[in-house]
């Protein structure tokens, strides 16, 4: 139930590069997970409201005040491409 | 005196304080074991204790702790059993096992983990499977395999792992051993690798239930860092319990029906029987939407981990598979970064996110997460606890199910309702079916750790269970 | 069939807090990339985001001064997609439960105003050789996480000239807020437009295009206009608008549709499950509002309805706190004549003290409501009081003090005036003769000799009645 087109869709919008094999064992495995889950499509769920928030707090909130900060060599330290005082990546856009 | 490495974490840290042992010793003793580990239990092991001369410092004197590779150790690798950040090093440590060391925990090593937490038998790491100890062609359960095998196997004394449905109970029920999962927001998530945020807990891994209560109790604790952390309303006791009298325990038919396997069943049978014996009343209960649980969390917990692993995306760490566009370098770098399990959770997750799927699929989820909250609520007006087996079957064969993720999924079908709610519970291991642990699951309402390690305790006491047969 | 146009703004406003949204790191302005970092706004694995208090003060304070509902309990969402200034791989925003709903400024309607973080800076930098042939780009992350308030409004503009007045008005109203910088330049202030037109008349909404990164009111007006403009010819053409975002080019005047969009975005909006409810209570109201100043709207409104000043005069003095304030203490100490006081701050004070606060001038208030005073009894003429003002500005002092040392006293009646009259009609028999004649124009060179004469000290109504009067005219 879910096809090669919906796959291919929801693999772009996970950026995921699947190969063609990869894209029909997915359709065979989702669907079949997803013929499990569907079965709580048949319950009587008016009026329930979905749970948003697990824990009974709100408000969780912390001061403007400034804490450290990452010292900048420490910040690119794991960066897989550092240019100048930054992380490189291939232009957006470009070809 | 009995080897080091026989005593419990208590047992050894009384030791530490009356001289008899060094915490250098101990740490030597358990870091020669985890470093001729042959179960695949650690990803990274200490090359040295941290320094311990004089006195043993804090609660835990010195210990040593066997952490999940998810949890962030600032400047050792935190990889989350994932290729995508293979040898990736943190700048920074979780919380809770920042705490755990301010007590006086000493880092022993990372273990082996499912990638991301996603799996129930620690076959989905990038690093290899974890072998179980009890027998090495069988899984350990996961996620938190490798945690668990390394327990049971007395390469460490005991071990952090996350639950998020079932990781720690799971594999603890699998290898014989204790695993707790607390109350959601009881233990902050800051730090710890994230899958599914609003399920994902941290707890403790040990060899007996004291052990349990005493890592739990300098785990807990509000945290600034983490907006859902909430403080824990009272003190962790160690628990001192001589029997059950006056405890009413109710037995989920849903949970306890069919689908558990027979050796399971009948171990869970004479523990009910036990616990009658020692003054618990018992009766069966329903939790009529238990039956969905399972639906629901194979799609809330996707859905959060598709975002959640939406960072893993070549730029600022971790792999990067370098490619002339931007877009290339994005597939390219989580093709080959992630392994099968984790892409087909973000493929689940990210379909049952996406526009027109929403309401259907997620949406409902979270209705169906709301009545089996409801569900637990209402039985805990009737009940102190709810007892279930952990595991539908004890350890199975490596690659028993690795190509059927559905058969693999129902693998948490006992521990996902818990997660669901938030509630806390508890596996202790009561018995071997065909040589093999079997566990038995005890959850309470929210906040009910005292009460829920306490009743472990009595019953653990009654069962004698005895583990030392894995930690050849 | 002409066509009128439907627009509707969709505003961001970087706050002046302290610190980011999500994390303890200084908001910079620029600072040395990739400075203020940490694990929360690099996105490092297992950074959890805690909210900023004040940033939710600040969406408060917002909220009342456009008059919106505060939503008792609103819930912050993720909107995922991919790009490299999003570290996360999501932004933390709010979607179907938004702080403030509703509202209005001026004439146009609030839809709604939101917290959410904003992105981090990428840079273009060509090719840097790492890949052959390939441009590459680089992200800092110091802005990554700043607070910000989306604001957006409903359809209700109706011309790009409108847009930027309100836009302006926007502007000043969160200026005296205290809560953004609002510079358009500095990026604290962004605005982008969603532009369609309809026959006039129609209440239909025609199909949108979205206008993006005009980074200044003039920019905002001109690709407005390009825009509409655009459509109106497409559809006058037989052409259909096609939903798109365009960018405008202020060099070349041209729009051109944004190459990076090529499908619309599935953001799969979810709660954000690592952040709790923020539910506004008694409290934080009335902490907000206590802070709230008179704003603009409010302000030129009463200037109005209480003084009678006109609407421009009104609009000038709100739109400017130190002025309104200025023009009050004025006010104060000679209530008298409020729109020719309005006038002289607005206008001579201005141009004097320019952007500059006049109660740092050497003017003091009530030495402007003294001379405004003077002006309006005829002891000063327009032209005398300005050389007033200018000796004020330089020196301070008091008007009526400088009026008599200066000799700037109007001639207004008295035997001075009429002999220099006399003296001027005798220079000019021309001019006699055509005003005998009946043309009053040629008083001119009459009222030009009496003023050099006097040094601009004549009243002119004066110098016309004196005239008529020598000439026996009527």
């Amino acid at each position: 139930m879910i096809d090669r087109a919906q796959v291919l869709h929801v693999a772009k919008l996970a950026r995921l590069a699947l190969s063609d094999e990869e894209v029909e064992r997915m359709s065979r495995e989702l669907s079949a997970v997803l013929g499990h889950i569907e079965k709580i499509s048949e319950l009587d769920l008016d009026g329930v409201s979905p749970t948003s928030h697990v824990v009974d707090v709100v408000n969780a909130l912390r001061a403007d005040e400034p804490g450290p900060s990452l010292p900048r060599e420490v910040a690119l330290a794991a960066a897989p491409e550092r240019i100048d005082d930054g992380f490189g990546v291939p232009s957006p856009g470009a070809a | 005196m009995s080897e080091p490495i026989e005593l419990t974490a208590a047992q050894a840290i009384e030791r530490l304080r009356d001289g008899d042992l060094s915490a250098a010793e101990l740490f030597g003793a358990y870091r020669a074991r985890a470093a001729a580990d042959e179960l695949n239990a650690f990803t990274w092991v200490a090359d040295a204790a941290p320094a311990q001369d004089g006195a043993p410092q804090g609660p835990l004197a010195g210990v040593p702790l066997a952490v999940k590779d998810l949890f962030c150790t600032e400047g050792v690798p935190s990889q989350s059993g994932s290729k995508i950040l293979a040898g990736y090093r943190p700048p920074y440590t979780a919380t809770a096992v920042a705490r755990l060391a301010d007590a006086g925990a000493a880092l022993l090593g990372k273990t082996n983990q499912d990638e991301f937490a996603m799996g129930s038998s620690n076959e989905n790491s990038a690093f290899g499977p974890v072998r179980n100890p009890w027998d090495r062609e069988r899984v350990p359960g996961g996620s938190s395999g490798g945690s668990a095998a390394a327990v049971a196997a007395g390469l460490a004394p005991w071990a952090l792992g996350t639950d998020t449905g079932g990781s720690i109970r799971q594999p603890a029920a699998l290898c014989g051993i204790v695993g707790l999962k607390p109350t959601y927001g009881a233990v902050s998530r800051y730090g710890m690798i994230a899958f599914a945020s609003s399920l994902d807990q941290a707890g403790p891994f040990t060899r007996d239930v004291t052990d349990a209560a005493l890592l739990l109790r300098h785990m807990v604790g509000r945290d600034a860092r983490d907006s859902t952390s909430l403080a824990f309303p009272e003190q962790i006791a160690l628990p001192r319990g001589v029997d059950l009298r006056g405890l009413t325990l109710g037995v989920p038919e849903e949970l306890t029906g069919e689908g558990i396997e027979s050796g399971v069943r009948e171990a869970f049978n004479a523990t009910l029987a036990l616990a009658e014996q020692l003054g618990a009343s018992i009766e069966t209960c329903n939790l009529p939407n238990a039956p969905h649980a399972l639906s629901a969390y194979y799609l809330i917990a996707p859905a959060e981990a598709s975002a959640n692993l939406a960072r893993f995306d070549g730029v600022r760490y971790g792999l990067r598979v370098d490619a002339d566009d931007l877009s290339s370098m994005y597939t390219r770098t989580r093709e080959q970064g992630f392994g099968p399990e984790v892409k087909r959770r973000i493929m689940l997750g990210t379909y049952a996110l996406s526009s027109g799927y929403y309401d259907a699929y997620y949406g409902r989820a979270q209705q169906v997460r709301t009545k089996v909250a409801e569900d637990f609520r209402a039985a805990f007006e009737r009940f102190d606890l709810l007892v279930t087996p952990t595991a539908p079957s004890v350890a199975f064969r490596l690659g028993e199910k690795v190509d059927d993720p559905l058969a693999m999924y129902l693998n948490d079908v006992c521990t996902v309702p818990m997660s669901l709610a938030g509630i806390p519970a508890i596996s202790i291991p009561n018995g071997l079916s065909d040589g093999l642990p079997t566990g038995f699951q005890l959850c309470g309402p929210a906040f009910s750790e005292n009460r829920l390690l306490n009743a472990a305790y009595v019953l653990e006491q009654a069962l004698g269970f005895d583990g030392s047969a894995a930690r050849t | 069939m002409s066509y009128e146009p439907v627009i509707g703004l969709e505003i961001h406003v970087q706050l002046k807090t302290r610190t980011k949204m999500f994390c303890g790191c200084e908001l910079s302005f620029g600072d040395p990339p990739n400075t203020h970092t940490c694990p929360v706004c690099l996105g490092l694995p297992g950074a959890l985001p805690v909210a900023n208090a004040r940033a939710i003060h600040y969406a408060l304070l917002i909220g009342l001064a456009l008059g919106c509902e505060l939503a008792p309990r609103s819930i912050f969402h993720r909107k995922n997609y991919f790009y490299p200034d999003l570290p996360k791989g999501y932004q933390i925003s709010q979607y179907d439960i938004p702080i403030c709903s509703g509202g209005r400024l001026g004439d146009v309607r609030i839809h709604r105003a939101h917290l959410e973080e904003d992105a981090a800076k990428l840079v273009h930098v060509g090719a840097s050789g790492r890949i052959h042939g390939a441009d590459e780009s680089v992200v800092d992350f110091n802005r990554g996480g700043t607070p910000l308030v989306e604001i957006v409004t409903e359809p209700d503009v109706r011309s790009a000239a409108q847009a930027r007045e309100w836009l302006t008005l926007l502007r000043e109203t969160l200026r005296q807020l205290g809560v953004s910088d609002v510079n358009m330049e500095e990026g604290s202030l962004r605005c982008d437009a969603n532009v369609s037109i309809r026959p006039a008349g129609s209440e239909q909404l025609g199909t949108k295009t979205e206008l993006k990164n005009m980074n200044s009111f003039r920019y905002l007006e001109r690709g407005v206009e390009a825009e509409i403009a655009r459509q109106t010819a497409l559809v006058e053409a037989g052409g259909q608008v096609e939903q798109e975002t365009l960018h405008y080019d202020p060099v070349t005047g041209s729009l051109t549709p944004l190459r990076s969009k090529e499908e619309a975005h599935d953001y799969r909006y979810f709660p954000e499950p690592d952040l709790v409810p923020i539910v506004v209570d008694e409290a934080m109201v009335a902490a907000a509002r206590a802070e709230l100043p008179e704003l603009p709207a409010q302000r030129a409104a009463r200037y109005e309805r209480d003084l009678g000043l006109s609407a421009d005069s009104a609009r000038q003095l709100a739109f400017r706190a130190d002025l309104a304030a200025y023009f009050e203490r004025a006010l104060a100490t000679d209530g008298e004549h409020p729109q020719t006081l309005a006038n002289w701050v607005t206008g001579e004070l201005v141009a004097r003290v320019g952007d500059g606060d006049p109660a740092e001038s050497k003017v003091t208030p009530a030495a402007l409501a003294r001379l405004v005073a003077l002006l309006r009894e005829r002891a000063v003429t327009p032209g005398a009081a300005k050389q007033v003002l200018d000796t004020l500005v330089a020196q301070g002092g008091d008007p009526q003090a400088i009026v008599a040392a200066e000799g700037l006293g109007a001639l207004g009646g008295g035997d001075e005036l009429a002999g220099v009259v006399e003296r001027a009609l005798a220079a000019d028999p021309d001019a006699v003769a055509k005003l005998k004649a009946g043309n009053m124009k040629a008083i001119g060179p009459i009222v030009g000799f009496v003023m050099r004469e006097t040094k601009g000290r004549a009243d002119g109504g004066e110098v016309t009645r004196l005239v008529r009067q020598q000439l026996g005219l009527a």
